[in-house]
């Protein structure tokens, strides 16, 4: 084929978000094909029992494993494919990262078909049509699939049944070719044939011609029907062998080799499946390839005899210590790159036994490991908990060095630069920030880590007293975010000359580019992931680019702040008045309300950690490091499966530790109070002849006529419905003996560990809240006594009521927590402390309120007016300046 | 010779001009209440204010003035007045049966003023683009965040809609069909579809214009779809143009443009809006600095069809007219031989 280049070639061009075009040059195109009902058993569960959320997760593994179009089919006898392909479209469509490639629509049902092409905008695939049904019906699906804007697989099948030999491969795909060409007009490029693959080796003689015919058939229809595609499922071929992956992993590369010398560009390939054709064994490769190119009349047996003999050599699960005699570079290579500390001193003394300083051990030997490391979790080719395990080896190497060291008293030791790190004053979060100085001191940048609920006096005092390089900042909670606002005027007033970075949860790139950006003239950049603090890091400190990566990135987040501001002027409020009339209507006349079986206060003194277990949620110890997916599939995720298997395995061992040696402590307290809402959003209780109110915020931000404007008081019945109500509140921690864990496993080098301790404290906070709150449901409020559920669905918040706490989306305002600290008496009696910014103290701690409707839900306040504002300073009776500070992330400008 | 034959043979000699906007237009002659109900409409229990559409029943000589301004102005095809003339649209206004009325008496009203200008300037004949808006719904979106699957529409809905549209464009006079302000690309393809259709049943061959908008400087349709992704989705028929118009200026609409010039077999068309909007929500670029940018575009040979959107006036498209009179058309690269 040759083009003139004054004409538009014409290539197969597809879209998702994002456009996939296969040129001649293009390489094999691979097709997920997990998200097939009858391709994957895990997909097809999901499916059957409606998760597909989940079975979006699926989707997401096969583009990020490197699938380009992506396979959805729901042919199940049992599923209503049709719903389930809309459906499953529909949320796609809703996740950029999955509808960034295009959709291969696939099923042998026209209505499913059909029903897919009406919901999908990007150029797609439909798989497949043939002229099975007769040629009246081929054209009809033909002309509409074309008006649909999609392209088309064309199976080898026609009335009489599928092609399977090489002249019928060739007569059907020569008819249906030009039928469509000259017929329905539909574009060459447009059509993918699919030849059908069947298995070889099967024992039966007229099988021995299957994949040579397939290879033959493509070979024909590249060469005499213009501007087509073949593809073809490769798994089949190999059918036959099943249970030996070792000759189907042969089997698939060699077939695939001269299928796709003979053209086939695209199919669906298991990549885990498939041996590199070069490292085939000469033996395997031969008898392979003489059955698959049909060359001898005992090929099968041939093969079949090996594939026995291949059967009883079992991979040797035992410690494989061979690296061992490698060069002692690449033993301390090999140590950092997998993490293994258990010869890293002997190695150390080694190499400085090798040099004259033993400085040079570290910036040789160790920065050459680290380097690797750096370069691998750069590609993406290694993970967050492994890269943390190799600074744990790396630390325990210079440990070793120090006494050395020390006697020369040498600190000429060259940095990268020196990067000033601290959670910011109010905040005690630090699980991401400890990360990032992980990573960044592996990086070979020196830190200076403040610790958490660190002022800007001090930040900026250490800055320049210690002659940093960078500042990064970071917090968890609301509050924190202003008072990142205040370090940056801070640090304009005094001029500094430093850039600043901002991280953490509840950080964003708009509240960066609106907020902080424009204090301080200095480049803000918000890192929230710590693989990208590293590439920033370099980008700010490079000499020659430092200069134009700071203007660069001033004028990003000004373009952005601009975008952000001009799309803002848009929103709608309405009075405190008009969504107070329009509040959440529930007749509380017919309501009935479950009088509590225990009132008043509950200490839990000693919680026992081994009932906290199963409440534990994972999903979110995954996340803190990185590694995202859902528990517990993430444990058998393509990409990350075997680190977090690796990561969950270390967990588990702690979280035996800790609860066989009592090493955190747990203690809760709870109370259920006879409560009523008045009419502005409060709730009015009583507590021992005192009176208590809790004061809730209401949303104003405008809505479609009709629709509610959400406050929790709303939850509670009025005091003018003449019924009496109930409020529970409660504080629970599992942080006491954090602090001394962590400090064990730092001062032994082991930021890994240490890492994992805060974690698991968080998990168990959030398990003992799921926990006591399934006991207030089901016995001491016990409007739930007879509640069954698993540990996934109260994950999924399946159950009646609700637990809000203070500074969350539903009441953000945090000075509500002192109301609970002086009703519960929390700090004298469990004592949690709350700091001055308003965050609990130990951090693995969780509080707030409990609801009981089974109207209740979770919903966000978002941005509130003046007019609310000044209502609420006066109910609450507090100055408009504190209020301000507190409010500032929720008030509408 | 077919109106198409016509269109591609001067869009193979000079660059032609599209209109530009119609509500700012409209804007100028401050009309109120009783303006947009006319006689007909004084009872309709709904309001009616900002229902430009209707103005083609109620106030037909505004919205022919204003074609002729742009004629005047030197425009070779004039977008009828039916941006939200469906179904989906006019539902807003309790107005879904008027919609065939709307639309052939827009049509009309362009058709006219059109055939006075062809009749006087033989020598260059003017066209009638049917306008077909996005409709204020999206089939690839939920408006709900928390029900991602949930669609406010379907493409049949959709399809039918956009269907009866065309239909009543055409019956009205209009020579072109112009799906416009694509933000979400399944909504096109409704339009599309349903185009095609009446391209069979009719036994016609139409002249269609397909006209995208992106909608933030990272380069995505609202529903998010790249420049090329969206060009590769929309071009399965055999279209007269394809291109961006509204809401960005000239100055950033020509990366994308170049993306689809590069790339496309079809003719280029580009009508952006007089800049960015202000901090009031105000187009503010004068017609001699959105000519400035237009430069761009002409001098990388990348447009065949030139007008403007929100905030462009007769003087722009003055302007922009004597400015392509200077340049040679862009010559696609024709789709190699199947």
């Amino acid at each position: 084929m040759s083009y003139d280049i004054s004409e538009n070639p014409r290539y197969l061009k597809l879209s998702g978000l994002e456009p996939l075009v296969i040129t001649p040059q293009s390489n094999f195109v691979n097709v997920g094909e997990r998200t097939n009902v009858s391709g994957s058993k895990r997909f097809l569960r999901l499916v059957k029992e409606e998760k597909f959320i989940e079975a979006l997760d699926i989707a997401r593994e096969q583009v990020e494993g490197g699938a380009q179009i992506l396979d959805v089919n729901f042919d199940d006898g049992l599923i209503d494919g049709k719903y389930c392909m809309v459906k499953f479209l529909n949320l796609i469509a809703s996740e950029p990262d999955i509808a960034r490639i295009p959709i291969m629509i696939d099923s042998s049902r026209w209505e499913i078909l059909e029903a897919g092409l009406q919901v999908v905008q990007g150029k797609g695939v439909v798989n497949s049509i043939s002229l099975k049904e007769g040629e009246e019906e081929f054209i009809r699906q033909a002309k509409c699939i074309r008006r649909y804007g999609a392209a088309v697989i064309v199976m080898a099948f026609d009335e009489s049944g599928q092609a399977d030999n090489y002249q019928r491969r060739i007569d059907i795909c020569k008819r249906s070719y030009d039928i469509l060409v000259e017929k329905v007009g539909f574009p060459p490029e447009d059509i993918i044939f699919d030849l059908n693959i069947f298995p070889v080796a099967t024992g039966l003689e007229e099988h021995r011609r299957n994949a040579l015919d397939f290879i033959e058939g493509t070979r024909w229809v590249r060469e005499n029907l213009p501007h087509v595609s073949v593809s073809g499922g490769v798994s089949n071929v190999s059918f036959s062998f099943r249970g030996n992956d070792t000759v189907r992993e042969a089997m698939h590369s060699v077939f695939l080799y001269h299928a796709i010398k003979a053209g086939m560009n695209m199919g669906i390939v298991n990549p885990a499946m498939l041996e590199v054709y070069d490292e085939i064994p000469k033996d395997l490769l031969e008898l392979v390839e003489d059955v698959m190119l049909d060359r001898r009349a005992d090929a099968t047996e041939r093969l079949l005899e090996y594939s026995e003999r291949f059967k009883s050599v079992k991979k040797d699960k035992t410690e494989d210590l061979e690296w061992r005699n490698q060069s002692l570079q690449d033993r301390i290579t090999y140590a950092l790159v997998k993490g293994i500390d258990r010869f890293i001193e002997e190695d150390t003394e080694e190499a400085r036994l090798s040099v004259a300083q033993p400085l040079e051990v570290i910036e040789g030997h160790l920065m050459t490991g680290m380097g690797v490391v750096g370069d691998l979790f750069g590609s993406g080719k290694m993970f967050l908990p492994q890269v943390v395990k190799s600074a744990r080896v790396m630390k325990k190497a210079v440990a070793y060095l120090q006494p050395y060291l020390e006697a020369i008293k040498d600190n000429t030791k060259s940095s990268n630069g020196k990067v000033l790190l601290a959670t910011v004053k109010g905040d005690v979060h630090d699980i991401g920030k400890n990360i990032v100085a992980v990573v960044l001191g592996c990086n070979n940048y020196d830190i200076i880590d403040l610790g958490v609920m660190v002022p800007a006096e001090k930040i900026i005092q250490t800055a320049i007293d210690e002659k940093v390089d960078v500042i990064g900042v970071s917090g968890l909670i609301t509050p924190s975010l202003d008072e990142m606002v205040h370090v940056a005027s801070e640090l304009e007033r005094q001029n500094l000359q430093l850039p600043l970075l901002i991280g953490g949860a509840t950080t964003s790139k708009a509240h960066t580019a609106v907020k902080i950006d424009p204090k301080y003239h200095n480049a803000v950049v918000h890192v929230n992931d710590a693989s990208r603090a590293v590439s920033v890091v370099s980008s700010l400190l490079n000499r020659d680019k430092s200069n134009t990566y700071s203007l660069d990135i001033k004028k990003e987040y000004e373009e952005f702040r601009e975008k952000f501001l001009s799309r803002q002027v848009e929103k709608e409020y309405v009075s405190i008045q008009e969504a107070r009339q329009n509040k959440i209507k529930i007749d509380w006349e017919s309501e009935e309300i479950f009088a509590p079986q225990q009132l008043g206060i509950h200490i839990i003194e000693n919680q026992d950690l081994s009932d906290l277990l199963s409440f534990i949620d994972w999903s979110p110890f995954f996340r803190s490091w990185q590694l995202h997916g859902k528990y517990p599939e993430i444990l058998h995720d393509g990409v990350v499966g075997e680190q977090a298997r690796e990561l969950f395995d270390d967990a588990q061992k702690m979280l035996k530790k800790i609860v066989d040696e009592r090493l955190l402590k747990a203690r809760g307290i709870f109370g259920i109070f006879p409560a009523n809402a008045n009419d502005e959003d409060d709730i009015e209780l009583e507590h021992s002849g005192e009176k208590y109110v809790f004061r809730t915020l209401r949303q104003q931000l405008k809505k479609a006529e009709g629709k509610e404007y959400y406050a929790l008081s709303d939850f509670i019945a009025p005091r003018s419905s003449g019924k009496q109500d109930y409020i529970g509140a409660f504080c629970v921690t599992a942080g006491f003996g954090t602090d001394e864990l962590v400090k064990k496993y730092e001062s032994a080098n082991d930021d890994y560990n240490a890492i994992i301790a805060k974690a698991l404290a968080d998990r168990f906070a959030e398990a003992f809240a799921e926990y006591l709150h399934h006991q207030v449901r089901t016995k001491y409020w016990g409007y739930a006594a007879d509640e069954q559920l698993d540990n996934e669905a109260l994950i999924a918040e399946k159950y009646r009521g609700i637990r809000p706490a203070p500074g969350y989306p539903a009441c953000p305002d945090h000075l509500e927590k002192q109301t609970i600290w002086k009703l519960l008496q929390v700090y004298e009696n469990i004592g949690t402390e709350l700091t001055e910014g308003l965050a609990m103290w130990p951090t693995a701690s969780v509080s707030g309120y409990y609801f009981a409707s089974p109207h209740a839900k979770y919903f966000g306040v978002g941005r509130i007016k003046e007019d609310q504002f000044a209502d609420y300073v006066r109910r609450k009776g507090i100055d408009a300046a504190t209020a301000k500070k507190w409010l500032a992330p929720n008030l509408a400008d | 010779m077919t109106v198409k034959q016509q269109l591609e043979n001067l869009l193979k000699k000079r660059i032609l001009v599209l209109d530009g906007a119609m509500g700012t237009m409209i804007q100028r002659y401050k009309l109120q209440e009783e303006d947009y109900r006319g006689h007909r409409f004084k009872d309709w229990p709904y309001p009616l204010k900002g229902n430009n559409d209707l103005l083609s029943l109620t106030q037909p000589h505004i919205i022919g003035e204003i074609h002729r301004q742009y004629l005047e102005a030197g425009a070779d095809i004039i977008e009828t007045n039916t941006f939200s003339g469906t179904t989906v649209a006019m539902a807003d206004y309790h107005m879904e049966d008027l919609v065939y009325e709307l639309n052939v008496e827009s049509a009309r009203i362009a058709r006219q003023a059109c055939d006075i200008y062809t009749t006087q300037f033989p020598e260059k004949p003017r066209f009638v683009a049917g306008a077909m808006g996005p409709t204020n719904k999206t089939a690839s979106l939920s408006p709900d965040v928390s029900d991602p699957g949930f669609r406010a529409i379907t493409f049949d809905e959709l399809r039918v809609a956009y269907k009866l549209q065309a239909e009543a464009l055409l019956d009205g006079g209009a020579d072109i069909l112009l799906v416009e302000t694509i933000f979400d690309t399944l909504n096109a393809k409704a339009a599309l579809f349903a185009i095609d259709e009446i391209q069979e049943e009719r036994r016609i061959d139409i002249p269609i214009m397909v006209s995208g908008t992106i909608t933030d400087a990272s380069g995505r349709t609202l529903s998010g779809q790249t420049a090329d992704a969206f060009l590769i989705s929309i071009s399965h028929l055999n279209l007269l143009s394809v291109g961006f118009n509204c809401a960005l200026g000239a100055k950033q609409l020509t990366p994308y443009l170049e993306t689809v010039a590069r790339n496309t077999e079809f003719y280029v068309s580009a009508y952006p809006n007089a800049g960015l909007p202000n901090a009031f929500g105000q187009y503010d670029e004068t017609p001699a600095t959105m000519v400035t940018q237009i430069h761009e575009y002409l001098d990388k040979g990348l447009v065949n069809i030139v007008g403007g959107c929100c905030g462009t006036t007769p003087d722009h498209i003055s302007a922009i007219a004597a400015a392509v009179s200077n340049y040679e058309p862009r010559i696609p690269r024709p789709l190699a031989l199947a």
